[in-house]
């Protein structure tokens, strides 16, 4: 089961090795991370996507409490999160317009355009990313880089 | 102006500092210079890892942190062992290393090893250190953590330069302020109130007692609540010392290496009550199995344990002081149903065995019982790491002294310098270490920092010329394949080490002998070297 971990953390040198030292030494497997600052520069926000079951899940919000640059964790239930891909795809004179008709179905931006190639770019959920990167596969993928999901809980109620 | 290496110091004497152990090198230079101008006492030890062993020791003895000084690259790492140590037993440390000039980090030169870097799974927090103006903070925040919450080590890397630099005025921070660490003291009222009605209701209650009790200083309140409810108590190795052997509720180390009566005692519980214990697998082999039988109570001050490795019916935590004394105050007038009182009394007359004898060889069980009935009433005695663990966990009767041991790293060579630090801590009582001759030789090189400071500390080596717990593994797990265990027979000589550090020293090869030296060692005011010879096939238990 997949978990997105909240981290809130002093942002110094040295507290990223610290979180994913503890992931490692664990054994808990991290399968997507991402890292920025906030409103506060002192504070930095981490999202981790890791894998596990819910005893797993616990043990890794405990042991994240305790380390001490760590102001807050939660595992969040009820979130919306995104991710950027960038996708850099063969094209011809003819798979151009047929690649620019799938990127304005997925809602991707094409960013950068040469005679045999194209990119696109894409913010969107995990799986529709994964969407998209299918849908190009057959015209042939040069290049790919994504980057970590970041996620936000939703507020509910009025 | 103020160089950092005197503001390290002041810290060091706001904290109340009285002494550190450690080892100089050149990135350490400033520091130790500083300290000359300082009441605080050095003692040098031989070897870096003891430094940490000693401040071990020391700590565990006074309730107050310990403090380790070494040089930058070789001396920081060698370290390591000891700050894992006291990672693993959760004692409270400040380790301190110099390190290479700020402008010269992570470029290979001499004697730069990334300390923070590889301590980083040992430690509670380490900080390397950036501004001069920053360790007053630093030194606050260090000590601070290290010695609230479940106490743990916390590493300072200090550069040179930072060492040197030279600032307007020292002021050192009145609290320290850090947002991600705010430990839980009191344990939640809702929670305690819960674990009494559970204990009200239970038929065979069984208290297990681990090193937390001791580190937060409620034994005497574990004591007057067991005395009350009548409920039998069972230890961990690090808990040994909650209550004094001789009490009736008190039914020894529970484990692989522990007494049948304590396990006994745990297998037929309804409901434990587990106190300041991570239940690791030398205590009980599956501890998922523990709340298939029973309701668990699990009281710690680390939320992470809680969970980990037993799954709690009601977990609490919390400072154990505080929540024994709130369980104290509101369990009223229970106590345990009678069947289970004189079970538990039975097994208590079970408790002690008279293990057969070798010719020619001291029996190490009867002789640490005879030598617990020897020694005065506080002594502290320190038991290293294999069969000499085990013999002093299960055999040392304590009354109101220490039992200080690694129970969680069990690390070899812990005795002799953790031993040093108990005795500077506890210069009136007896410290006493037993170890064997395996583990005495990974820590001999400490009888110089005995000799040296005439240090009152009395070793007895069990003499066996094989590392025995191995030997034993091997014998029932490997089909008697011996495989590294032997060492010389016969050498080296230790009366003849003990000699050459002007140590006094004796051989024995009997129990009478043994004691009559043992009589000899507890009356002189030096140290003292007893070598008992002990048979090969000793069993542990």
């Amino acid at each position: 089961m997949k978990h997105t971990i909240y981290i809130l953390v002093e942002n110094y040198a040295g507290v990223l090795s610290k979180v994913t030292g503890l992931f490692s030494r664990r054994g808990f497997n991290i399968e997507s991370l991402a890292v920025g600052i906030t409103t506060d520069i002192n504070v930095s926000r981490i999202t981790i996507i890791a894998d596990g079951d819910e005893y797993v899940a616990e043990q890794i919000k405990k042991q994240l409490n305790k380390l001490i640059p760590v102001i807050e964790v939660k595992i969040l239930k009820d979130y919306v999160s995104r991710e950027l891909a960038l996708v850099k795809v063969n094209c011809n004179t003819s798979s151009r317009v047929e690649i620019m008709g799938i990127a304005e179905l997925m809602n991707a931006k094409i960013i950068d355009v040469s005679t045999n190639t194209i990119t696109l770019q894409i913010t969107d959920t995990s799986d529709n990313i994964e969407t998209l990167v299918n849908l190009l596969r057959t015209y042939g993928i040069k290049e790919i880089v994504r980057t970590g999901t970041v996620a936000i809980e939703r507020t509910r109620g009025k | 102006m103020i160089s950092g290496a005197e503001i390290m110091v002041k810290c060091l004497e706001q904290e109340g500092v009285e002494i550190v152990f450690g080892y100089p090198g050149a990135a350490i230079c400033p520091f130790y210079d500083a300290l000359l101008d300082s009441d605080i006492k050095h003692i040098l030890v031989r070897q870096e890892q003891n430094s940490v062993h000693a401040a071990s020791g020391y700590a565990r003895s006074v309730s107050k942190p310990g403090v380790c000084v070494a040089t930058s690259g070789p001396g920081a790492t060698n370290m390591i062992t000891g700050i894992a140590t006291a990672y693993m037993d959760s004692i409270p440390i400040v380790a301190i290393t110099g390190q290479v000039r700020s402008d010269l980090i992570g470029r290979d030169v001499f004697q730069e090893a990334d300390i923070t870097g590889a301590c980083e799974p040992f430690v509670k927090h380490s900080y390397l250190v950036r501004d001069t103006e920053d360790l007053p903070r630093v030194f606050k925040e260090a000590f601070y953590i290290a010695t609230t919450g479940r106490p743990g080590p916390v590493l300072i890397d200090v550069p040179i330069d930072i060492q040197s630099n030279k600032v307007k005025k020292f002021s050192y921070p009145k609290k320290a302020e850090i947002a991600g660490y705010k430990p839980t003291v009191e344990g939640h009222t809702r929670q305690i109130e819960k674990a009494a009605e559970l204990i009200k209701s239970a038929s065979r209650p069984v208290i297990c007692a681990g090193g937390g009790v001791l580190t937060s200083g409620a034994k005497l309140k574990l004591v007057e609540f067991a005395m009350k409810t009548g409920i039998p108590v069972v230890s961990t190795m690090m808990g040994i010392g909650v209550m004094p052997t001789e009490n009736k509720l008190y039914l020894g180390m529970l484990g692989s290496h522990g007494k049948r009566v304590a396990n006994r005692a745990i297998h037929e519980a309804d409901v434990i009550m587990i106190c300041g214990a991570r239940v690791g697998d030398r205590a009980v082999a599956s501890p998922d199995q523990l709340s298939v039988r029973s309701s668990i109570i699990h009281i710690d001050i680390d939320p992470a344990e809680i969970g980990k490795n037993v799954e709690a019916t009601i977990p609490i935590v919390g400072d154990m002081k505080s929540v024994i004394s709130h369980l104290c105050d509101i369990i009223g007038d229970y106590h345990v149903p009678h069947m289970w009182e004189d079970t538990t009394e039975r097994w208590k007359q079970e408790l002690f065995r008279i293990p057969p004898r070798f010719d020619g060889c001291v029996e190490p069980r009867s002789f640490v019982a005879r030598l617990s009935e020897m020694l005065p009433n506080k002594s502290i005695l320190v038991a290293d790491v294999g069969q000499n663990q085990i013999w002093c966990a299960n055999n040392f009767r304590i009354k109101e002294g220490r039992f200080l041991t690694t129970g969680g790293m069990g690390t070899m060579g812990y005795s002799v310098p953790a031993a040093i630090g108990a005795k500077f801590a506890r210069p009136d009582r007896q410290v006493v270490v037993v170890c064997g001759d395996g583990s005495f030789q990974m820590g001999m090189n400490e009888l110089g920092t005995i000799a040296q400071n005439h240090l009152n500390v009395k070793i007895i080596i069990m003499r066996n010329d094989r590392l025995g717990m191995v030997r034993e593994l091997q014998k029932n797990l490997y089909d008697g394949r011996y495989s590294g265990v032997f060492l010389d027979d016969e050498t080296p000589s230790f009366t003849k080490i003990a000699e050459a550090y002007n140590i006094d020293s004796a051989y024995a090869t009997s129990n009478e002998e043994a004691e009559k030296y043992a009589q000899e060692m507890i009356k002189s005011d030096k140290p003292f070297l007893l070598v008992c010879r002990v048979s090969p096939d000793t069993p542990s238990i």
